[in-house]
C-alpha cells in the first residue's frame, strides 16, 4: 500500500522502540505493542531489525507475531470495531446484531471496509458481560447494543 | 466543605454512559457556578443501577441511578448535593438489597472509594495486611495464608498458602510474583472490576506474596481487551512506588519488592499459567507440560508464584483481619467468600461477593432475578467456556468447588451466564468447541485437531446425518480431549460439550424436517 513507509524507515522506527524497552525483561511482546502502536501494524521490514537485536531468528519472531490475535500484518481501517461474540452476548442475540452490523457495513469479520473507514474484528469477551451484547470502538466501550446503537456507530465510522 | 460526586470510572459503567453522564455533571456544575469535586470511582457491581451516581452528603452517601445525560438537570433541581429526592433516588448506597445482603470481603472499597488515593486507601483499612506482613517472619505469613483455606480463584481451586509455601522452601537468587489477570472466560469481570476499582489492593497482595516467598519482583500480566484497567493498574503501580508501598524498602522495612504491569495481545489460551509465563518471556503462548511446576522452575526458570487476581487482592484482608476471620465463611474445602459475577440473559446482572454455599438456584432466581427477556431460564453456563450447562434440574446445586465438581461442573472463576429458552444447546456445544479450535495454542493434539473435528461431528449432527453415529463420535472424542490435552482449554472444553448433550438431549436430535412429517 502506497500509505505504508518505506522500509528503510520502517528500520530506523523500529529500532528507536527497541532501543526504549529492550532493557526489559522478557522485551519481546512490549517491543511487539510498541512497534504496532507506532505504525498501526506489524511490518515485515521490523521482524529482521527485532530479531537481530534480541539474538533471536526470524522464524522465532515470526512465530511469536503469528501466533497472537492482536498483531496485524495490514494497516487497520480508520476506526476498529471489535464486537463481543463470546457466550454471555450470546445469550443476549450477539449473532442477530452481528449479522445486521456485517449487512450494515457490507463486509465481515477480519474485513476492512472498502474505503477504509472501518475495521470489523470478532473478540470474545470483553469483560462488559453485564451489559451485553458489547463492542469497543477504538477503545471507547458501548454495551447493551441494539439497532439504534448500531446505527449510530455505523454513521460515526463513515463520517 | 466542597461537595463530592461519585461518578464510575468503571469501564462497565462507562459501557453504559457514565462518560457522558460524567460531562453531563460537570457542564451543570459549571453552569450554576457550583465547585464540587467529581471523584471517578469503581463500580459497586450492581450494573443494573449503572451509571450510579452519588454524593456524600451529611448523612452519609446517597446513590442515585441508573442515571442518563438527560436526568442531571433534574437532579440538581431536586438538589442532588444534600440527597435530594428525585425519580433515581435510590437512598444510601448498602442498603440496596442487592448490595446490603452481600458480605463484602475482597471488594469491601471497590465502588466506595477513589480507585486512585492511596490515603482513602488507607482511610479504609488498605495497607493493614502489608503492615502486619512485614513484621512477620515469611513462613508465618505463608501459614497464616494456608490457614485462612484460601484457593485460587482462577478456577483450579489450588490451595494458595501450599503454592506459597513451595517457593519459599525452593531457593534461588531470584524468585517472581506472577498475578494473571488475562481474565478471558466469558461472564467474568471480577478482576477487571477490582483493577479498575482498587488496584491498591492488587498491589498489596503482591507485595505481601513477595515477602512470604522471598520473591523480589512481580509482574501483572493484563489482558488486551481491558484498556482501562491496564491505565489504571499503571498509575496505580507509581503511586504505590512513590509512596514507598513498593520499592527497596516496603512500608519502610528490609523488604524489596517491586513490580511492572503487563500487557497480552488477545490470545485466550495465555489465562492458562504457563502459557502465560512463556508469553511474559516473550514467547509463543505454549503452555508447558508440568512437571517442572512454575512454583519450582517458573519465570525465566525461576520459582514463581503465579495467581489469580482474585486469590491476591484476598490476601490483604487475611492478613488484617487474621486467617480465622476468613474461614470462618464458607462450606466444606471451600472457605471464605467468592465473588460471583452473574451476567448474560438477566435481569439483575453484577457481582455477588458472598460466602461458599448459595445454591445455583438462590443466585440464579433470588438474586439474578430470572432472565432479562422475561422468558424462562433454559440453561445457565458456570466456569466461562469451559465450564459445563446446568439445567434448572440441579439448581440445587450449592456452590463449592467440590459440589460443582460432583454434578460433572467446575465453578471455575465463579462467572455464571444465564440463557433463556431461546438458546440452541447444540449450538452453544458447537461453539465450545469452535472456540477452543480458535484459541488451541497447537502444542497437543487433542486439543488442536480435536476441537476441529468436534465442530464437524457437531455440524452432521445439525444436519441429522445419523446423529446416533454422531452423538457416540462427539461422546468418544471429548473422552479422549479430557484425559489426553495438556491443559484445560483441551481438557475442559468436553463441559459444556457434554453437560449440553446429557442435560438438554432433545436440542442434539433435530425433528425431521416437515415435509417428510407430512
Amino acid at each position: 500500500m502506497s500509505m505504508q513507509p518505506a522500509s528503510t524507515e520502517i528500520a530506523s522506527r523500529t529500532a528507536a522502540i527497541i532501543h526504549e524497552l529492550k532493557g526489559l525483561e522478557g522485551p519481546l511482546l512490549p517491543i511487539l505493542h510498541g512497534i504496532q502502536e507506532e505504525f498501526g501494524y506489524v511490518p515485515q521490514d521490523a521482524l529482521p531489525v527485532i530479531a537481530e537485536a534480541l539474538n533471536i531468528s526470524r522464524a522465532e519472531v515470526h512465530g511469536v507475531v503469528t501466533f497472537y490475535h492482536d498483531y496485524r500484518s495490514q494497516p487497520a481501517g480508520r476506526h476498529v470495531l471489535k464486537l463481543c461474540q463470546a457466550e454471555a452476548c450470546q445469550s443476549m442475540g450477539s449473532d442477530a446484531i452481528a449479522a445486521r452490523l456485517k449487512s450494515l457495513l457490507g463486509i465481515g469479520f477480519h474485513e476492512t471496509t472498502r474505503d477504509g473507514s472501518v475495521t470489523l474484528e470478532p473478540v470474545y469477551c470483553l469483560g462488559l458481560c453485564v451489559c451485553s451484547p458489547s463492542a469497543m470502538l477504538d477503545g471507547e466501550v458501548i454495551g447493551r447494543l441494539d439497532d439504534e446503537k448500531l446505527n449510530e456507530i455505523v454513521a460515526e465510522v463513515r463520517s | 466543605m466542597i461537595p463530592r460526586i461519585y461518578i464510575p470510572g468503571d469501564s462497565g459503567a462507562l459501557a453504559l454512559g457514565a462518560e457522558k453522564v460524567a460531562k453531563a455533571v460537570r457542564a451543570e456544575l459549571a453552569e450554576r457556578g457550583i465547585e464540587a469535586k467529581i471523584v471517578r470511582n469503581g463500580s459497586r457491581g450492581a450494573y443494573f443501577l449503572e451509571p450510579m451516581v452519588e454524593v456524600a452528603t451529611a448523612n452519609g452517601r446517597v446513590a442515585y441511578g441508573p442515571v442518563k445525560p438527560s436526568d442531571v438537570k433534574s437532579l440538581f433541581d431536586c438538589g442532588l448535593l444534600t440527597g435530594g429526592h428525585h425519580k433515581r433516588w435510590l437512598g444510601a448506597p448498602d442498603k440496596i438489597p442487592f448490595l446490603a445482603r452481600q458480605t463484602r470481603l475482597t471488594f469491601a472499597r471497590c465502588g466506595v472509594t477513589d480507585p486512585l488515593s492511596l490515603d482513602h486507601y488507607k482511610a479504609h483499612g488498605g495497607l493493614n495486611g502489608l503492615q502486619n506482613a512485614v513484621a512477620m517472619t515469611p513462613a508465618d505469613i505463608v501459614k497464616q495464608v494456608t490457614e485462612s483455606g484460601l484457593r485460587g480463584r482462577g478456577g483450579a481451586g489450588f490451595p494458595t498458602g501450599i503454592k506459597w509455601k513451595t517457593v519459599l522452601d525452593t531457593s534461588a537468587e531470584r524468585k517472581y510474583i506472577v498475578c494473571n489477570a488475562d481474565e478471558g472466560d466469558s461472564g467474568t469481570f471480577a478482576d477487571r472490576m477490582i483493577m479498575e476499582g482498587d488496584p491498591f489492593v492488587l498491589i498489596e497482595g503482591m507485595a505481601i506474596a513477595g515477602i512470604a516467598t522471598g520473591a523480589t519482583k512481580g509482574f501483572i500480566y493484563i489482558r488486551s481487551e481491558y484498556p482501562h484497567a491496564v491505565a489504571v493498574m499503571q498509575k496505580a503501580v507509581e503511586i504505590a512506588r512513590k509512596a514507598g508501598v513498593l520499592g527497596v524498602n516496603v512500608l519502610g522495612s528490609a523488604n524489596s519488592f517491586d513490580m511492572e504491569v503487563r500487557v497480552g495481545a488477545g490470545a485466550y489460551v495465555c489465562g492458562e499459567e504457563t502459557a502465560l509465563l512463556d508469553s511474559l518471556e516473550g514467547k509463543r503462548g505454549q503452555v508447558r507440560a508440568k512437571p517442572p511446576l512454575p512454583a519450582h522452575k517458573g519465570l525465566f526458570g525461576k520459582p514463581t508464584v503465579i495467581n489469580n487476581v482474585i486469590s491476591l487482592a484476598s490476601v490483604p484482608v487475611i492478613m488484617d483481619k487474621g486467617a480465622a476471620f476468613y474461614k470462618d465463611f464458607g462450606m466444606g474445602r471451600s472457605r471464605g467468600t467468592i465473588p460471583i459475577q452473574i451476567a448474560g440473559n438477566v435481569k439483575y446482572p453484577g457481582l455477588y461477593e458472598a460466602a461458599f454455599g448459595m445454591t445455583l438456584g438462590e443466585i440464579v432466581d433470588d438474586i439474578g432475578g430470572g432472565t432479562a427477556t422475561g422468558r424462562p431460564v433454559k440453561a445457565v453456563q458456570v466456569g466461562g467456556p469451559l465450564g459445563a450447562y446446568f439445567p434448572r434440574a440441579l439448581f440445587d446445586t450449592p456452590f463449592d468447588y467440590e459440589a460443582f465438581a460432583a454434578k460433572d461442573g467446575l465453578i471455575g472463576h465463579a462467572g455464571i451466564v444465564v440463557f433463556d429458552d431461546s438458546a440452541d444447546m447444540l449450538k452453544q456445544a458447537r461453539f465450545a468447541m469452535e472456540f477452543c479450535a480458535i484459541e488451541s495454542c497447537g502444542k497437543c493434539t487433542p486439543c488442536r485437531i480435536g476441537s476441529t473435528r468436534g465442530v464437524e461431528v457437531l455440524d452432521r449432527l445439525a444436519q441429522n446425518v445419523e446423529p446416533e453415529k454422531q452423538i457416540a463420535l462427539v461422546t468418544d472424542l471429548c473422552n479422549t480431549m479430557k484425559f489426553g490435552s495438556l491443559c484445560a482449554l483441551g481438557g475442559f472444553t468436553p463441559y459444556p460439550v457434554m453437560s449440553a448433550l446429557n442435560h438438554f438431549p432433545d436440542d442434539f436430535r433435530p425433528t425431521p424436517v416437515a415435509e417428510a412429517a407430512e
